[in-house]
């Protein structure tokens, strides 16, 4: 099956044969609000099933990169490849293969967990009997079954967040961008969290994530490989197993004093 | 590192056609899903819908209070000021529809969906065309008591829905522009009125027109006006929705 019939395929966003090895190419994206320049030709690959955090100080650009890959945003200059395609020229369905958390929940607080879920499935193609059963089922995985019934606006910042991170994955993306999603976690959320990061994806590939993140040490037990952005630019990378301990702080204050 | 799939450019007409089919319905479903969850979220809050009633009604009991003793002979003026209560109200209406969803982040949501942007467009239109009928048809009987003249005809159903469908597709599409700047809700009336202005002068004339029981042919021109209006904003939106919405 081609990428294209994949595409054509969706909701459930399935990359089940020819998956690309390379899930996520970015080639010198530019981003300039204005006279100011955010980002200056960001080139970043994500390789099929690799989990990334992308750290780096506040206005580095992080967000807006993370932005532009969801396409939320678009970028000044540069490409953008996801499993293959080029974004510019099926901008619309490859966005069936991107689920995204990011400190806003996305939801709507006059609507139950419930409906939120319903709402979000079928903005994906899901329906019937597939879309109740991807529902119930997130909603047990996040543990908020008992209160599906009730309004959003009832929920603690916790809860919404287990919920979102539910709506992010509903689709069953094959890439995840998280855009510091442990804001205002309760602890049940981040193990939460932690878990669909790490678990391999409902078709049992291993998930493609990529994650901002200030909480080094959180970020560092979710990846395998770690990119430092400073002032737009990606100023260092390395495989997370050799950064270990103490080390990860000189490291990661070496590269954005360079 | 592995060399990067390429994409199979689908050759055979079965396979565009099918692209095509999935695309369109995927288009029609967004559209669809944004506007009952309006129209859920809505009968729940009520949010909207009671700001706009309680606001035209004010509107007109300030007619009312400004012209005392003339209402009988506020024939002639009584429906240019329908329409300023219609559209004053509309407004109020236009600005919480974009942001509620701007403010509580749920307008990103909308934008990952996997379909054109235009789809979220259509949808919200046709909610925002909803309530503001719905409170146009509450108010009408209102008005006609207090101004003395009746509105309840058959005939003016075609100005009353060529009028709201223009307010409601211009108004959408003002109203996302509007959304992602700090004077949002001052920017909404001053961008969206000029734009207007012909639509309202055109159901006001209307309007008079069929409550003083002159011929069709003297509103025909203003009703083609109204349509041709309606038809522009139904298209244009199409083409601009992405880059009001985008960064």
């Amino acid at each position: 099956m081609t990428n294209n019939e994949q595409l054509n395929n969706s909701p459930g966003a399935t990359l089940e044969a020819g998956r690309p090895q390379v899930m996520l190419r970015a080639r010198g994206i530019t981003k300039n609000f204005g006279h100011i320049t955010v980002l200056r030709g960001v080139n970043l690959d994500v390789n099929l099933g690799e989990r990334v955090i992308l750290l780096g100080p506040n206005g580095a650009g992080k967000s807006t990169l993370l932005r532009i890959l969801a396409m939320l945003s678009r970028p000044s200059g540069g490409n953008l490849e996801i499993a293959g395609i080029p974004v510019e020229e099926t901008r619309a369905s490859v966005r069936s293969l991107i689920g995204v958390i990011s400190h806003l929940t996305y939801l709507y607080e006059d609507l139950t967990a419930r409906e939120n879920l319903h709402f979000y499935g079928k903005l994906y193609g899901l329906s019937g009997e597939r879309l109740e059963h991807r529902v119930e089922e997130l909603l047990i995985k996040v543990g908020l079954e008992r209160r599906a019934g009730q309004r959003v606006r009832y929920f603690s910042r916790g809860m919404q967040q287990r919920l979102s991170l539910a709506r992010a994955i509903l689709h069953q993306p094959p890439l995840l961008l998280l855009d510091e999603p442990d804001t205002g976690l309760d602890r049940q959320a981040a193990e939460m969290l932690a878990q669909v990061v790490s678990e391999p994806d409902d078709q049992g590939q291993p998930r493609t994530v990529l994650m901002t993140t200030h909480n080094l040490e959180r970020g560092l037990a979710l990846s395998n490989r770690v990119v430092v952005l400073s002032a737009g630019k990606i100023v260092r990378e390395a495989p997370a197993q050799r950064l270990a301990g103490d080390e990860v702080q000189s490291w990661y204050y070496e590269a954005i004093r360079r | 590192m592995a060399r990067m799939a390429k994409i199979d450019r689908p050759i055979e007409t079965g396979l565009e056609k099918q692209k095509e089919k999935s695309a369109l319905s995927a288009y029609f479903r967004v559209a669809g899903q944004v506007f009952l969850k309006d129209i859920r979220t809505e009968l729940r809050t009520k949010e909207i819908f009671s700001s706009m009633a309680v606001f035209s009604l004010l509107v007109v009991m300030v007619f009312v209070f400004a012209l005392p003793g003339k209402l009988k002979e506020a024939g002639d003026v009584a429906p240019g000021l329908l329409w300023i209560a219609f559209t004053f109200a509309g407004v109020l209406g236009l600005n919480r529809s974009f942001i509620n969803e701007k403010d509580r982040g749920s307008l990103e949501g909308l934008l990952l969906a996997p379909a054109e942007r235009s789809a979220i467009f259509y949808g919200k239109a046709l909610g925002n065309f909803t309530f503001i009928i719905v409170v146009e048809l509450l108010l009408a009987p209102i008005f006609s008591m207090l101004f003395n003249f009746s509105v309840l005809r058959l005939e003016l159903l075609p100005v009353l829905l060529l009028g709201t469908i223009g307010f409601a597709e211009i108004g959408t599409l003002f109203a996302a522009m509007a959304v992602n700047t700090r004077a949002r809700e001052v920017l909404l009336p001053v961008l969206f009125f000029p734009i207007m202005l012909p639509v309202i002068i055109a159901a006001s004339q209307s309007t008079a027109a069929i409550l003083s029981n002159r011929p069709f042919d003297e509103i025909s021109s203003a009703l083609g006006l109204m349509f041709f209006f309606d038809l522009i904003f139904a298209v244009v939106p199409g083409m601009l929705f992405e880059l009001v919405l985008e960064e």
